[in-house]
């Protein structure tokens, strides 16, 4: 299949990338911080323990909640490079493309313009997979070696923050049809920040019980539901004491997103996925 | 969604243009035009980038495309590649409508401007293009060294393609249009980067593939190069043709002709400019007559004339007229700006 070519192509090509590479060294310094973090919480709660008899009063704080809270930092850590590293490599996708002229010598070839959209998406999809892979991977050995804990649910976290990325890449590559590569990278930035703001007014609003404020983030999440899956994602990685304990935050919730939400999420990528093969597909060059 | 494989990549045009050409007798495979447009037209906003092309290039020729900026020649060839969809009118290529798939694997395609992921080497640029064009990797193997050959570029295949001067690119370019072993080959300024001994390479090559039964649609500014290997040439002007044929009659149209003649008196001028436009007559003793002739055998009839009338002919002169003349005279005679 042509679209695979494509993919292969799109793959190798993003490695090219200084951008990508910029993250990639961001990503490795962040791991090391984040061990490095990990080790002064553990040196921390065990000289705190080793105080404790002294005290005399039992604490209601367990390590669990430290340890997630740090497994939920890393993990936010993570879902946003690997936002970023989204938007960056796929922002001019089509576009930029378009202009350096590299499509006229595809476009010709006996291969359809929705196989050549589909080829890109899938190379900067498997692309995301493994970096998010990595990294999830990353944050997990650090809890395990370091802090001696297991978060719970992490491949259906990992999984959830994969379909951030595939939402992210479906908006960007859906754009880059449309718009310049500038044009395009200014709006998907700016939803993306509007779904992040949604999702921290939503939070807010559940503290003040407002309806109002909770329907503006439903309504941001059904516009770009990457903050919603995000926050379904710390949510299964977290114990319910944790959760129980931080109650409404900036990075997390205690209203779990619906398996129609999900749902809407997988669907909202599939959509625009096939919006971008429609504009594409009649798109002059 | 997007039909089945092989449908053209955006849907036809007028239904009623395309239903007229397809009951048209479908001719037997090898038989049909190279290239065959009706009224192609392409219009951005309020402007019009291509009036009304309709033009038929055979099998086996070298067809020049030519015409001044802004004539509307790339587009045209766009539209041809499935770069860009016509607001109106029908095209076929290999006698299959534009867009299709078994049709685009016989076709290459150099754009104007070969742009590639030049991190790649030029070989792994080569078989990326033909794992596009649907080649088995045996046929890839075989090809690619073939082709490097072929435009001079043997020694730089492991070389990224960042590294290659413009001149080079333009070879790679080639390389990856003729690597399907094409029917129909499109070159879009083929030399606009090269020297000119790259010119002549290109040139040699284009005769070979000529000489191997290819066609090649050559769009390009350099009339010397067009005039050297076309056998016929269409000229665009405001988005039409404005002249077409093959090259050696339109190199005698509208000659010039220069007759050195034993002497000239007016009756014999008036009635010699009845048949040929007289320009000027210099000198007295052997004067010569320059005049415009529509065509050779009107020469042949002005000598018939003078000889009649008891003059003697010294000499006839036709002048050798260039590409590049027919074209000025062609385009300028429609008001169009020859930049």
């Amino acid at each position: 299949m042509k679209a695979l070519v494509i993919a292969r192509l799109t793959f190798r090509e993003a490695l090219q990338r200084k951008l990508i590479w910029g993250v990639l060294a961001l990503s490795l310094v962040f791991v090391a911080l984040y061990a490095f973090g990990f080790h002064l919480l553990v040196r921390e709660w065990n000289e705190m323990q080793a105080r404790r008899p002294a005290d005399g009063g039992g604490s209601i704080l367990t390590y669990e909640i430290f340890a997630s809270s740090m497994v939920m930092l890393g993990l936010y850590t993570v879902n946003f490079l690997a936002g970023i590293m989204t938007i960056f490599a796929a922002v001019g996708a089509i576009a930029s493309e378009i202009d350096s002229g590299t499509l006229h010598a595809i476009i010709p070839k006996p291969l359809a313009r929705w196989e050549l959209v589909l080829g890109k998406y899938l190379g900067y999809a498997g692309m995301l997979v493994v970096y998010i892979a990595i990294m999830v991977g990353s944050v997990m050995l650090t809890a395990r070696l370091i802090g001696s804990y297991t978060p719970p649910n992490i491949i259906q976290g990992m999984l959830l923050i994969v379909l951030v990325a595939m939402i992210l890449l479906s908006l960007t590559m859906l754009g880059s049809t449309i718009f310049s590569t500038i044009a395009n990278g200014v709006i998907v930035f700016m939803l993306y920040g509007m779904a992040m703001t949604g999702g921290l007014v939503e939070q807010i609003g559940t503290v003040l019980s407002n309806q109002t404020m909770i329907n503006i983030g439903i309504a941001t999440s059904i516009l770009l539901p990457s903050d919603s899956m995000w926050r379904l994602a710390s949510y299964v990685v977290q114990p319910q004491i944790a959760i129980s304990f931080t109650g409404p935050n900036p990075l997390g919730t205690t209203v779990p997103p619906s398996a129609t939400a999900v749902q809407y999420a997988i669907a909202y990528c599939l959509i625009l996925l096939l919006g971008a093969m429609l504009v594409f597909r009649r798109r002059d060059l | 969604m997007f039909g089945p494989i092989g449908h053209p990549p955006y849907g036809i045009l007028t239904p009623m243009t395309e239903t007229a050409v397809r009951t048209e007798t479908e001719p037997p495979a090898g038989t049909a035009p190279a290239v065959e447009t009706f009224g192609l037209r392409k219009v951005y906003g309020d402007r019009v980038a291509v009036e009304d092309l309709t033009l038929r290039v055979e099998e086996g020729e070298v067809f020049g495309f030519l015409g001044p900026n802004g004539a509307g020649k790339t587009t045209s060839v766009k539209m041809l590649m499935g770069l860009v969809r016509p607001t109106s009118g029908t095209a076929r290529l290999l006698g299959r409508p534009l867009g299709d798939r078994a049709a685009r694997a016989k076709i290459g395609f150099l754009p104007e401007m070969f742009r590639f992921h030049d991190w790649l080497t030029g070989e792994e640029l080569l078989d990326i293009h033909g794992q596009l064009y649907g080649m088995s990797r045996a046929h890839r193997q075989r090809r690619i060294p073939e082709v490097l050959e072929l435009v001079g570029l043997s020694h730089a295949g492991r070389q990224r393609v960042r590294t290659y001067s413009k001149g080079m690119q333009q070879r790679i370019g080639l390389a990856q249009a003729l690597l399907n072993e094409p029917r129909l080959v499109f070159l879009d300024e083929p030399t606009s980067a090269l020297d000119p001994i790259g010119r002549r390479d290109v040139r040699d090559i284009i005769l070979r593939l000529r000489a191997a039964g290819m066609t090649v649609f050559l769009n390009s500014h350099l009339l010397s190069e067009v005039e050297s290997v076309s056998d016929r040439v269409a000229i665009i002007n405001h988005g039409r043709v404005a002249a077409i044929g093959p090259m050696a009659d339109l190199l005698r149209r509208d000659l010039t002709v220069e007759l050195r003649l034993s002497a000239v008196d007016p009756e014999l001028l008036d009635d010699l400019g009845r048949l040929v436009h007289i320009e000027h007559v210099d000198g007295h003793e052997r004067p010569t007559v320059v005049a415009r002739v529509p065509d050779e055998e009107t020469i042949a009839r002005a000598v018939d004339l003078l000889v009649a009338r008891g003059v003697r002919v010294y000499g006839v002169m036709p002048e050798r007229r260039t590409l590049e003349q027919v074209f000025l005279d062609v385009v300028e005679k429609e008001g169009g700006k020859a930049e």
